[in-house]
């Protein structure tokens, strides 16, 4: 990655599809399943998790001469820690409606795989300005993975979309439910499994979450 | 304050006498919800104790509630909460149980669905995870309610927290490794996974956002550890089972082990009003 560096084009795009942090390198599933019920929560969590992944990678690649390698890890979570910290007060300030419903889930965002595995693993050997580049691309894959699934349980279980009433029809309350998030989820990761296989890609090797 | 406690779901016993208080002076809430004012019908003195009286309500008291009662003309109040034993109990079992933290709350998903394909593996991180979360429910409350809440910095409670639980993991390696080498061998790769669990941050998180007492608080931290090795171990168990079968190719893997996992949070939605003290 390092010797060739990707095209800030491919930076962008790749975290939408072929590595989407939800549903192709399953990391950060928590809130993916937690606070999709309704697009307006998924949105806010996406974009608290866009910007706390810019930032870090951003403040991670800057500072990367000073980091001694041993205790990298606590560093990037301190880093981490403090974006949260800013988005939290944020949130609650300007948001205060939708924080109350997803307020646990932005303080858990410290604990998030897909931030710290983009900090290890790009913006500890990459440039400040690729680095920033993959955070946004990241970010924004994040943000669809919680879109896609909010938009999906929230038509199906509640007949509305961002709230406003769109279809009529007895809503299948089941997709609201905890367990709805794990099928709404199963269900996206098969279909985009799907599309590769229709694309002519071999489906990666099954992996388990990690991290 | 004096002692009252609570006899059954309609009756508190109240260690001083009542009889000659007039009933309407009587005022009994939740102690959370003081504008709501539980109706009290008779007062009459207790059979068994010299000087008590039991007082009956309207409505259904709570087992696991905190009330306030008090009597204006005698100018006392009584606490009435539960017990240490009621507390742990049901505060463990709630956890573990009712809201299990991953399959009612969906937390801790990365580990979950990382360390379930074997039961091995599985066992080995519920055990490591059940005891790790225990010390740093343990020192995460000592820190906050001695040192972030008397200095009013509650805004740093994530980055001292997920501190905590950093420092608690590292020097858990480093102790075992010298100390119980083969033990280490054992568990040691589940120690480094546990800092991006997010249950173990949410734990203290959820204790400071309650203000919980220390038993209340250590109590969580052990139902968290329980529900989520109990997770683990029934995760692992059905797909070992999952592996042998003929699922759709686009399905195998992570896919179907979210199918298992949503059925598995149905099946939790069933201990949903479960109570052991009336």
């Amino acid at each position: 990655m390092s010797v060739t560096p990707p095209t800030v084009s491919v930076l962008l795009t790749r975290g939408l599809f072929s590595e989407n942090p939800v549903f192709r390198l399953a990391l950060s599933l928590c809130p993916a399943v937690a606070v999709t019920t309704a697009v307006e929560n998924g949105l806010m969590l996406g974009i608290a998790v866009f910007f706390v992944q810019v930032l870090s990678s951003m403040t991670a690649s800057i500072f990367k001469k000073w980091i001694n390698p041993k205790i990298r890890i606590p560093v990037y979570t301190i880093i981490i820690a403090l974006w949260v910290t800013v988005m939290d007060m944020l949130l609650a300030a300007y948001f205060p409606s939708t924080y109350e419903k997803v307020g646990l889930y932005v303080k858990l965002i410290v604990a998030f795989a897909i931030i710290i595995s983009r900090m290890e693993l790009f913006a500890a050997k990459n440039p400040v300005l690729p680095s920033t580049f993959d955070g946004v691309g990241m970010g924004l894959g994040f943000l669809l993975a919680m879109l896609l699934a909010g938009a999906f349980r929230e038509l199906l279980g509640n007949g509305s979309f961002f709230g406003y009433p769109l279809v009529h029809f007895q809503p299948l309350f089941l997709l609201v439910l905890p367990a709805g998030g794990f099928f709404t989820i199963g269900l996206i990761m098969a279909l985009f499994n799907w599309v590769d296989l229709l694309r002519g890609n071999t489906l990666p090797k099954a992996s388990g979450g990690h991290g | 304050m004096d002692n009252a406690k609570l006899l059954s779901k309609t009756q508190i016993l109240v260690d001083s006498d009542l009889t000659r208080v007039p009933m309407h002076t009587l005022k009994l809430v939740q102690q959370d919800e003081a504008d709501i004012q539980i109706p009290v019908v008779a007062v009459a003195p207790s059979a068994d104790a010299e000087g008590a009286t039991v007082i009956t309500v309207a409505d259904k008291l709570d087992a696991e509630a905190h009330y306030l009662l008090s009597a204006r003309e005698l100018g006392k109040t009584w606490a009435i909460g539960p017990s240490i034993t009621t507390l742990m109990i049901s505060t463990i079992l709630s956890a573990a149980l009712i809201n299990n933290f991953v399959f009612t709350r969906y937390l801790g998903l990365c580990v979950f669905f990382g360390v379930t394909r074997k039961k091995d593996t599985a066992i080995g991180m519920g055990v490591t995870f059940t005891v790790v979360a225990f010390l740093s429910g343990l020192i995460s409350w000592l820190f906050h309610h001695f040192a972030l809440a008397p200095l009013k910095l509650e805004f740093l409670q994530i980055i001292a927290f997920i501190g905590v639980v950093a420092c608690l993991v590292q020097a858990s390696d480093s102790i075992l490794r010298k100390i119980r080498p083969t033990l280490h061998r054992k568990f040691g790769i589940y120690l480094v996974l546990i800092t991006t669990n997010c249950i173990i941050l949410a734990v203290p998180l959820l204790n400071a956002s309650k203000h919980a007492g220390f038993v209340e608080s250590i109590s969580l931290s052990m139902g968290a550890g329980l529900g989520f090795a109990l997770a683990l171990f029934l995760m692992s168990c059905a797909r070992e089972k999952v592996e042998l079968a003929p699922v759709p190719p686009v399905f195998r893997g992570l896919p179907v082990a979210f199918i298992i996992a949503g059925l598995f949070a149905l099946s939790f939605l069933g201990f949903s009003g479960l109570k052991l003290f009336f």
